[in-house]
């Protein structure tokens, strides 16, 4: 392990620097919110924020993404045969993610990266990126990472962790990847003591998440007696079916595949989708599985909290981030479910 | 690394139209890559996504059985956007083919018994697949008797006209053909519907599995009929279908339950279903 300390502004200037070696995306203030965007000419990074509003699983899994792309011109000799679409597979460096977020990548890699099937892009982004986290001083009153098995300096999936302690970073190579990185971002060798502040200050953080969240007799539940719950109705009464949860989420993951035409040239796309549309399970014939709102609710509850864990046998599918909780618009919260889960 | 989303190059060889109405269609594809078709390995009960450049793909259960070689074959039933185009492609058209996708039935089981396969309407193709895998000479001597109750609105509605009338002729085989109704006075196999003739031509379900595919409100009655014959729910085994994209279990979008459909099934047992959310 490499332990670093950099000022805030030498931390800063060397990232700008890196950025010709890499593709670099920071936290960056957008009207009222933040994002993780590419840094740019004139891109202004803003590290002192709590999260971003969308999730940073984009740069892995984007909202859209080519998949292939076909010549319909039948006097083109390959027309109608597939053909992968070229990207830029160059180094790119998450810098600023909330650790939350990283443990999310951890979550989905289950999904996409399995024995039988890699998911050919999942896995290419994912290999070629590089997470920097940027631990939680100030975890937010939706928070509650701590109780789904991360934690606001988790380290999951992090090449490099970041502790803010006022004027510097504390900068801490996980892997050898993040190890390489600090080497060419300069910054000076930290001390004890400073590792001992670091430590203190992440002791603290921890103490501030007070929402308890119970999510340990979920697995002994059946799964049917779960499903059949006499909640669900009331759960998923007020919902909109809007998907702001499954689009917000870093731990959602399903999509939908749709080929584009334009004139005599074609792609094929995947683009996020959501469980809480009825056209997602809605067959040719007319016929609809989850063909009324609350079906669609218990779905999404229901997968992240029951069916993913007795698949995997790893807890759950959420890192606790919160976000589901802060904008959905008629206040539903996956800590209550989980509760009335957790007890039924 | 491979990529699982990336379809075979396939040529439409052959378009045989299969009922009176014209809604189905037999399409037999060869690949353009002859290597391709030995990566295709499959086994009957598999499924495949018929890709069509420019409007999508469908998962389609593989009508032909490993045995015939040069070729696979899918009888596509016209519904929505990519099945109608499919429709309108002509012999000659390049498209592309995905798979093998999904379990087949469970021939292991299946091998030392007496066979029992009920069909309805056009979910009749990977069942076409399954018999003409076993009557192979090779394969006959592994199952004990087969019987078959294959059943569909009209006798003009009926799937594979021609070979149905071969099986027929056979006695390695029991055919039991049926139809909702007719006026045609020369019909000469059964009248009635595919639960009632189950329960008057299978007699016995001792040492026999049986195989049903069809539409939701038939297997919903022959169900009752094979319990009655005392079939437990592990010998009755059921293909079902779901709105697919990925076909490999990774889109999220087949799952009842913990399993998807595409990948987990299509074939489940009545045993496993019964442990699984009644959602599809």
């Amino acid at each position: 392990m490499t332990d670093k300390i950099y000022k805030k502004e030498e931390w800063l200037a060397s990232l700008t620097d890196l950025k010709e070696q890499y593709k670099l995306y920071v936290p960056v203030k957008d009207g009222d919110y933040h994002n993780i965007k590419p840094l740019e000419e004139g891109t202004k990074p803003d590290f002192d924020y709590q999260n971003s509003r969308l999730s940073p699983k984009s740069a892995i899994f984007p909202q859209s993404e080519r998949m292939f792309e076909y010549s319909l011109d039948e006097n083109d000799p390959d027309h109608g045969i597939l053909q992968e679409s070229e990207k830029d597979y160059r180094i790119q460096v998450l810098a600023g993610i909330r650790p939350c977020d990283a443990h999310a990548m951890e979550i989905v890699k289950r999904n996409f990266d399995t024995p039988e099937y890699r998911d050919y892009w999942w896995v290419k982004h994912r290999e070629t990126t590089i997470l920097i986290g940027l631990g939680c001083n100030e975890p937010c009153s939706t928070c509650f990472c701590t109780e789904v098995g991360g934690d606001p300096f988790g380290e999951k999936e992090l090449d490099i962790l970041l502790h803010d302690l006022g004027e510097q970073y504390l900068a801490r190579g996980l892997t050898d990847q993040g190890i390489e990185f600090l080497k060419k971002a300069g910054g000076t060798e930290a001390d004890k003591k400073t590792l001992k502040q670091a430590a203190e200050l992440a002791a603290k953080a921890r103490e501030k998440i007070r929402t308890k969240v119970s999510t340990d007799k979920l697995k002994d539940k059946v799964l049917n007696e779960l499903f059949d719950a006499p909640f669900w109705e009331e759960i998923g009464f007020s919902c909109l079916n809007c998907g702001t949860c499954t689009y917000l989420c870093p731990t959602c993951w399903c999509f939908d595949i749709q080929d584009e035409v334009h004139g005599k040239k074609g792609d094929r796309m995947r683009n996020w989708d959501s469980c809480m549309f009825p056209l997602f399970t809605y067959h040719g014939s007319g016929h609809n599985p989850r063909d009324q709102k609350y079906k669609r609710v218990r779905q999404r509850f229901m997968h992240k909290l029951k069916y993913y864990v007795d698949k995997y046998q790893n807890g759950v599918q959420c890192s606790g981030c919160g976000r589901c909780v802060r904008y959905c618009p008629v206040n539903i919260d996956i800590r209550q479910v989980a509760r009335l889960m957790n007890k039924f | 690394m491979e990529n699982s989303y990336l379809p075979y190059p396939v040529r439409i060889d052959e378009i045989i139209t299969e009922t009176e109405d014209r809604n189905l269609k037999t399409f037999k594809f060869v690949f353009l890559t002859p290597a391709d078709e030995e990566k295709f390995a499959y086994i009957p009960g598999q499924f495949a996504e018929l890709s069509i450049p420019g409007k999508g793909e469908i998962p389609i259960g593989i009508a032909s059985s490993p045995s015939e070689k040069g070729f696979i074959k899918f009888t596509v039933n016209k519904v929505g956007l990519v099945s109608s185009h499919l429709h309108n492609m002509k012999v000659g058209d390049i498209m592309g083919l995905r798979g093998p996708l999904g379990i087949s039935y469970p021939w292991e089981e299946m091998k030392g018994k007496n066979v029992v396969i009920i069909g309805g309407g056009f979910a009749f193709t990977t069942l076409r697949s399954s018999i003409i895998y076993m009557l192979q000479p090779e394969n006959r001597a592994n199952f004990q008797k087969i019987s078959v109750v294959y059943g569909a609105r009209s006798p003009g509605l009926l799937l594979y006209q021609d070979e149905l009338a071969q099986w027929e002729a056979r006695d390695d085989i029991n055919m039991h053909i049926t139809v909702d109704g007719t006026d045609d006075s020369d019909w000469k196999y059964n009248v009635g519907f595919v639960p009632t003739i189950t329960e008057e031509k299978i007699t016995s379900a001792e040492n026999a599995i049986a195989i049903v595919c069809g539409p939701p409100i038939m297997i919903k009655f022959t169900q009752p009929v094979l319990e009655k014959l005392g079939f437990p729910p592990e010998r009755i085994i059921l293909s079902l279908e779901m709105r697919m994209k990925c076909g490999i279990g990774i889109c999220g979008r087949c799952n009842i339950g913990d399993k998807y459909v595409c990948k987990d099934g299509p074939v489940f047992s009545l045993a496993q279903l019964k442990n699984m959310p009644s959602e599809y």
